[in-house]
């Protein structure tokens, strides 16, 4: 069989992403979403949020939690991305360095 | 921006894509950027080690932009390049974007449909969340996941070429404490989206089954099945 070129490789691997980035809403333009459907569609963004933070926390350790809860502390308090993110890099590497 | 007050509304209008909405996810998207650079410049290490050149690894980026799957894919890469088994598992890594782009639905049914699926094209776990995160905030613009997207994508396509071409020079980047940047994004949105004591148990199941899953499944499932498990847990308590 003839080797498939590598560029052929990575437009199907573009093609492949972009329906599944695109799926969700061309399917939900087709099929008006019934109420039960719209509260769970309402629950996924948290859901997804959450089970991406989940093992990346439970894979931590001190540190990595330390860190976590002063961003958290800090995103609670002044709504800012930027500026939990600074305090939780500048954090995780102080904690790291301190708690091991 | 809406001189008048709007009524309260689940989804409140959105606008089109304008470029004042694709400039503030943009600028709003920079540091997270940063953070995905850092595993841009892995990828670009690893698609060079397999044998892709410099050329096809950032073609791959900047077509593909699906950090995980492109992971895997160089991971899977030998000669016979295994072509089943590289799109089956970017399918299969990328069925997350399904239900993200699923979730964008209150908002996105008021662009029009060029407007719309160009955006998706930019959809990643970062800017994804930074967008929800601005829509619900009722900021009505239409254009932040294109323009988060974009600095995703800059940043991502660059540090690939970086990765690439400097090789191994670089090192590890949890050396910069970059490894938590993407930590703390989701912490930051996760604190946004927190209503209180109606979230705990959708997300704590959410939390169990994807701990669970990251535990014992290849890949990336756990994403999808902890996003289902929170969707179903609140359905089943509303009956």
């Amino acid at each position: 069989m003839a080797e498939i070129p590598t560029l052929a490789v990575i437009a199907a691997m573009c093609a492949v992403t972009y329906a599944t980035k695109a799926g969700g809403l061309w399917l939900l333009r087709r099929v008006e979403p019934s109420d039960r459907l719209r509260a769970s569609l309402e629950a996924l963004p948290g859901g997804i949020i959450v089970a991406i933070l989940a093992p990346r926390l439970a894979a931590g350790g001190p540190p990595e939690w330390a860190a976590g809860a002063a961003v958290v502390v800090v995103a609670h308090r002044t709504d800012s991305v930027l500026l939990a993110l600074v305090v939780g890099v500048v954090a995780v590497l102080l904690f790291r360095g301190q708690l091991r | 921006m809406s001189v008048e007050p709007s009524t309260e509304t689940e989804s409140p209008a959105v606008d089109s894509v304008t470029f004042r909405g694709a400039w503030a996810g943009f600028v709003a998207c920079l540091p997270v950027a940063l953070g995905v650079a850092g595993y841009g410049v892995v990828f670009g290490m690893l698609a060079r080690r397999v044998g892709l050149s410099v050329a096809e690894a950032a073609l791959m980026s900047a077509t593909v932009l699906a950090g995980a799957a492109q992971l895997v894919a160089v991971e899977l890469w030998e000669t016979p390049t295994p072509v089943v088994a590289i799109l089956v598992t970017t399918a299969v890594v990328n069925l997350r974007y399904v239900l993200m782009g699923a979730a964008l639905r209150p908002w996105f049914e008021d662009l029009s449909p060029l407007e719309a699926y160009a955006s998706l094209f930019f959809i990643t776990d970062e800017n994804w969340a930074l967008t929800v995160r601005d829509l619900r905030s009722g900021s009505g613009r239409g254009a932040f996941l294109l323009g988060s997207g974009l600095a995703v994508w800059a940043f991502w396509v660059a540090a690939t070429v970086a990765g690439a071409v400097a090789g191994s020079a670089i090192g590890d980047p949890a050396r910069y404490g970059l490894d938590f940047v993407l930590t703390a994004v989701f912490l930051t949105i996760a604190a946004g989206l927190w209503s209180g004591r109606h979230s705990l148990v959708p997300w704590a199941a959410a939390a169990a089954v994807a701990v669970a899953g990251a535990a014992w499944l290849p890949g990336r499932w756990y994403i999808l099945l902890g996003g289902l498990a929170a969707s179903l847990v609140e359905v089943g308590r509303r009956g």
